[in-house]
């Protein structure tokens, strides 16, 4: 017996009942503190999950009305009062077809023609291309009627789509109650058909949102992925290879890692304003094209690469090594002929994967001049382009209504193609990683 | 006439090989050589193409007036000589592989010194253009100034024509919304990592991770859009709702203001900013809280404390410095983002801690400066270089310090 046993003198004799109650008074306390704290846990995950989900559930639901475009079919009486046979583009046949669908519609247009440009302006530009296309190619077509499909403008689009309606207050929308009692009447006269948007795909940028594609930045940003590939993947593996596998354990490797691994937390700003230095001010190439944007590029990526190359060459077993230098092979041999074949997988996925980052990075793009507008499809590695992410910041800041589900829309291209490529990387892993 | 250099340049380099590795075979026949035919060829290439590329860039770079087709002639010329030169050394006695294989470890050697070239590239330009800035602006100035407005003017009677490079109103707009992201990714990101690592059954693990790794992989500008056309507007709403309720009451000040909050405010891309880190400082938590060693979980589960004990007394104490390394990694990342920044938060630089207020960032300044129209010489231009020259400091001493701490910690349990 130890006084430890005994009943303190002075304090109130415990009960043994009472102390198990007690105990399980603490017991039950610090379980539910457990189930609490793994509620947090799964609460935190579920907040990650459910803002992913919200994200690209808001994006589709922005974007999908993108996917889709109304045209219209007006027949056109090509008059030969008005039509120069010699130079057709020059006639103003959207004012041609406005006045004769106003004239079928019965309005009687005032002195200054108002109504006619108000009709006007539910025809896309697009039409008078349209039209002089038409008449170049059979000039014949002149004193016929002809009916010709031109896409809508941008906000007698969104009138069809449900984003405009009568209800939207007047200082909210930019069609006036007679235009949308117009289109009405068209879509009543069939008039009006809702189809596949193809020129999303097949155009490039564009000041007005119906002939907007993101053709020109998908190039723009594959030429410049290009540029970085190229650079990028060689330089890296070779950085790697040595780093890994010849370079002597010293102060001068020691510093090159340290540097490597800070590079690849410098923000991607830093690397607008180096390329923004040294390639477009000090080298002069031309600004705001794929070959600084891929250039730019390469250098981010490239400690991404140099990382994940050496963690697959450390990955491959000494012993390969081993086998390889006791046959006689040197060095040089042992590493391009056994070390780097085995360690090629994890290099590619690293160097996919890398890719995919560049192809999303759009703050360095922005200073090295591709935030500027850009029409059309660009043709070469020096020609001003614009690239997939800094179209989705140009689209977001424009106006127009029209463009934010184009932006929506351009984000769910950008988001494809990097879905894309890490699949592709998921697959290269899946297919070809080794364990030893 | 420049395109045909490469195409050129190769079909040299093929010739040298095959030439090489074919007087190789024939003068090796019947004699015990020293490196293969290849490695011969291999030795000719070298000796054409370095010749030729050293030709090439020396024309570049000291004659410029030079003709492009000059330089060509002057390459081939060079790439040809040496080929001639390789071919007559090739005898079976020669070293071949020695000298290739000492050529491949020298260009894997540049290969690496890229990486330093590119830091020395970076700190040159950003040095250089601050220097010209600052000569302009003195450095206390732009650091302890409370007044930020670059907008200098064409004509000297304009108003505001002086522009004023006071940056404080910018570090407190980024340390505000990056204060904000970390209230939002630490706990989450830190709670999801021990959830994964302690609760998870393999199962959800790897359902969980790669949706994580998802979310880690949406380019910043999406999240921009998100931020400034769904969260933004949202919030103001909500705000803007409030507001109203309160307007009128006792709280009518309070309700006064709410009701014109913006869409810019700080929460909406500091909040946005904080979803966009969790997965960062999740897995870098979790692979820090996995490096602890089993046994200190054994030890406590033996000692008869619950899990959430193990972890908030045991686990979390040993992976302290790794958490806090973690932690400054993430910042150095809020402090550096741009996008979010750019698209969902304000310009106006103003001195305040307030959530709902608009802020404006280093980074958002940056990318206005520079995507005007821009003449290069003017302090506007240069300042961006200034800032961009105190953010790669400042997030450079942060990942060192973090990258210290994490080392040390790894070393601890190794």
């Amino acid at each position: 017996m130890t006084d430890a046993a005994l009943p303190q003198p002075g304090s109130p004799p415990v009960d043994e009942t009472v102390r198990a109650d007690r105990m399980r008074a603490g017991l039950r306390r610090r379980h539910g503190r457990e189930i609490r704290f793994r509620l947090y846990g799964l609460l935190a995950i579920g907040v990650a999950v459910s803002f992913l989900l919200l994200l690209l559930g808001r994006i589709v639901e922005q974007g999908h009305t993108a996917f889709y475009a109304h045209t219209m079919t007006v027949p056109v009486y090509m008059d030969p009062a008005r039509i120069d046979r010699a130079y057709p583009q020059g006639t103003n046949f959207e004012l041609l077809a406005a006045e004769q669908q106003l004239a079928r519609f019965g309005v009687v247009d005032d002195a200054a023609g108002s109504k006619a440009t108000a009709m006007r302006g539910l025809f896309s530009s697009e039409l008078k291309f349209i039209a002089a296309d038409r008449i170049e190619a059979q000039p014949g077509l002149i004193g016929q009627t002809v009916p010709i499909a031109a896409p809508l403008s941008d906000d007698a689009d969104l009138y069809f789509k449900g984003e405009i309606s009568l209800d939207t207050p007047a200082e909210q929308r930019r069609l006036s109650n007679e235009q949308i009692a117009w289109l009405d009447r068209m879509r009543a006269g069939g008039q009006v058909e809702s189809h596949f948007n193809g020129a999303l795909f097949t155009r490039g940028d564009s000041t007005e949102p119906e002939l907007a594609g993101v053709l020109g930045a998908v190039i723009g940003s594959a030429l410049m992925l290009l540029v970085t590939a190229v650079i990028a993947i060689p330089l890296g593996v070779g950085a790697a290879l040595y780093l890994e596998e010849f370079a002597p354990r010293g102060r001068l490797t020691n510093l090159i890692e340290v540097n490597i691994n800070n590079l690849a937390a410098v923000p991607s700003i830093i690397y607008g304003l180096l390329g923004l230095a040294l390639f477009i001010n000090w080298m002069h190439l031309p600004r705001a094209s794929p070959l600084v944007g891929g250039l730019v590029l390469a250098l981010m990526a490239l400690p991404t690469i140099i990382i994940a190359t050496r963690s697959s060459l450390k990955a491959v077993p000494p012993s390969i090594r081993e086998a390889a230098l006791a046959m006689g092979a040197s060095k040089t041999q042992t590493v391009f002929q056994h070390t780097l074949p085995l360690a090629m997988p994890g290099v590619m996925t690293g160097a996919i994967i890398s890719m995919a980052h560049a192809l999303g990075e759009t703050a360095p793009l922005l200073l090295i001049g591709m935030v500027s507008f850009v029409p059309g499809v660009p043709h070469g590695l020096t020609e001003p382009t614009g690239a997939l992410p800094s179209l989705v910041y140009i689209w977001e800041n424009a106006s127009e209504r029209a463009f934010h589900e184009r932006t929506a829309a351009a984000i769910l291209v950008l988001l494809a193609f990097m879905v894309v490529m890490n699949a592709a990387a998921v697959v290269l892993r899946r297919r070809f990683e080794r364990r030893w | 006439m420049t395109w045909l250099l490469p195409p050129l340049l190769i079909a040299m380099a093929v010739a040298a090989y095959i030439g090489g590795r074919r007087l190789a075979r024939r003068r090796q026949q019947g004699v015990r050589a020293h490196s293969r035919p290849g490695q011969h060829g291999a030795y000719a290439m070298i000796w054409s193409l370095v010749p030729a590329l050293a030709v090439l860039i020396g024309a570049a770079v000291l004659v410029p007036s030079l003709g492009a087709g000059a330089a060509a002639a002057g390459a081939a010329l060079a790439g040809v000589l040496g080929a001639l030169f390789a071919f007559s050394r090739i005898r079976p006695e020669l070293r071949a592989r020695n000298r290739v294989e000492g050529w491949i470890v020298g260009l894997l050697f540049a290969c690496s010194a890229i990486a330093v070239l590119t830091t020395v590239g970076i700190i040159a330009s950003l040095v250089f253009d601050s220097m010209r800035f600052f000569a302009s602006v003195p450095i206390a100035e732009f650091l302890f100034g409370t007044q930020w407005s670059p907008q200098t003017a064409i004509r000297a009677d304009q108003v505001g024509s002086s522009g004023a490079f006071g940056a404080l109103p910018l570090f407190a707009g980024t340390f505000l919304i990056m204060l904000i992201a970390m209230a939002v990714a630490a706990p989450v990101g830190l709670f999801a990592a021990i959830y994964l690592s302690e609760y998870a059954g393999p199962v959800f693990r790897s359902t969980v991770k790669p949706v994580l790794e998802i979310l880690a992989g949406v380019p910043t500008v999406v999240y921009g859009f998100f931020a400034a056309l769904t969260v933004g507007p949202a919030f103001r709403e909500f705000f803007n709702g409030i507001g109203a309720q309160l307007a009128g009451g006792p709280l009518d000040g309070l309700g006064q203001y709410l009701m014109l909050v913006q869409n810019q405010m700080a929460l909406v891309a500091g909040g946005v900013m904080g979803i966009m880190l969790i997965p960062f400082v999740s897995s870098l938590s979790d692979d820090i809280i996995n490096a602890v060693p089993q046994s200190l979980r054994d030890g406590s589960y033996a000692m008869g404390a619950t899990k959430s004990e193990t972890v908030t007394r045991v686990l979390l104490p040993a992976a302290l410095p790794g958490v806090a390394g973690a932690m400054l990694l993430a910042m150095s990342r809020a402090i550096g983002e741009t996008m979010i920044v750019t698209m969902a938060a304000g310009l106006a630089a103003r001195l305040t801690l307030n959530p709902l207020d608009t802020v404006t960032t280093v980074t958002v300044q940056i990318v206005t400066l520079l995507t005007g129209d821009q003449e290069f010489d003017s302090p506007k231009t240069l300042a961006a270089f200034g800032l961009g020259l105190t953010l790669f400091l400042i997030t450079l001493a942060l990942n060192i310090i973090a990258q210290r701490i994490v080392h040390t910690y790894r070393q601890q349990y190794d």
